[in-house]
């Protein structure tokens, strides 16, 4: 990608310039809302809400839940 | 740019996640089993009355080890990918933090947020704690406890850095993370306590469950925000447009 350019000025070693706000927010809304729905899928389908039905989500990730402190049953 | 972060982010995550895995696979699984064992002689009591018994439907060597890997891979991957998100947000706006600094610090103020506070509140359980018809319950107590310290946790940062301007960044970042704390604490006590551990049930045993739950999560934070600093570090993190990436002016 042509946007990382590897630091070989001076001025990049001094601070670093924050990403314009309006540039991180489509990522930020799309990008955040499908990782959310990940952690959903492993954090609680098929407990207290289930989104595809029947029990093999939670049973196959079911160690996973209990180990990352999620509620699981 | 920040799809190029969101993608460090989330293989980050999936190294950190197959880290989380070793863990758990060899300081976690021992307790899980146990549970499950307790679990099963429970059930099998209650078996002898009613003779009925549930079948498997994914097999305990699956759930131990596909499931587990899965589930925290996966988990990993986003939680990197939302880290990713949150550093591309941050980095540039703390003061002079370098990016492997502003890295370090998410991943503490993340872990404190999403894995600590909530699980004071609502400590994980292994198999066989918590009583199904409560589950709806406590799934919503959890999430909200854990999206409501999140979302405490943002803005005690936006106010500590409003208060650096006026009382300096030490001063700034303590005061606004008493009120963190203070906020938190009316929290606690606000939100209903559940208390459903079956009395048989080994209080070591349910003690060392959720160290070792805690240290899942631990390892997979701090490997976070260390990998993630490191292949951050040595690379401008500017923004620029894609056409005008040649012009001088750009780089300013």
């Amino acid at each position: 990608m042509t946007s990382i350019v590897h630091a070989t000025t001076a001025q990049s070693s001094a601070r670093a310039e924050p990403i314009p706000v309006s540039a991180i927010l489509p990522w930020a809304v799309f990008g955040g809302l499908m990782l959310l729905l990940t952690v959903y899928f492993v954090g609680a389908e098929e407990g207290a809400t289930s989104l595809m039905g029947g029990s093999y989500v939670h049973e196959f990730v079911h160690d996973g839940r209990h180990l990352l402190g999620f509620p699981c049953h | 740019m920040v799809g190029n972060i969101l993608l460090r982010g989330m293989i980050v995550g999936v190294a950190a996640g197959l880290l989380a895995f070793c863990f758990a696979k060899v300081f976690g699984e021992p307790w899980v089993d146990y549970a499950i064992a307790f679990e099963a002689q429970a059930s099998h009591a209650a078996d002898m009355i009613t003779g009925a018994e549930e079948p498997d439907i994914v097999s305990r060597a699956t759930q131990a080890g596909a499931g587990l890997f899965t589930g925290l891979v996966v988990y990993g991957a986003a939680v990197g990918g939302l880290f990713a998100l949150a550093f591309a947000f941050t980095n540039g706006r703390l003061g002079r933090l370098s990016p492997r600094s502003v890295s370090a610090l998410i991943a503490i103020l993340g872990f404190v947020a999403i894995v600590i506070v909530p699980q004071l509140k609502y400590p994980a359980n292994p198999p066989a704690v918590g009583s199904a018809d409560t589950i709806v319950a406590r799934t919503e107590l959890f999430f909200t406890m854990m999206v409501f310290s999140l979302v405490l946790m943002i803005a005690s940062v936006m106010f500590a850095r409003r208060l650096a301007e006026r009382i300096g960044g030490w001063n700034g970042a303590t005061v606004a993370g008493l009120v963190y704390l203070a906020v938190v604490a009316v929290m606690f006590a606000a939100l209903p306590t559940i208390e459903e551990i079956p009395a048989a049930f080994s209080p070591a045993m349910l003690w060392n469950f959720r160290i070792s739950s805690i240290g899942v999560q631990a390892v997979l934070w701090a490997a976070i925000g260390l990998l993630f600093g490191a292949v951050t570090e040595g690379v401008s993190l500017k923004h620029v447009a894609p056409r005008r990436a040649a012009s001088a002016s750009a780089f300013r």
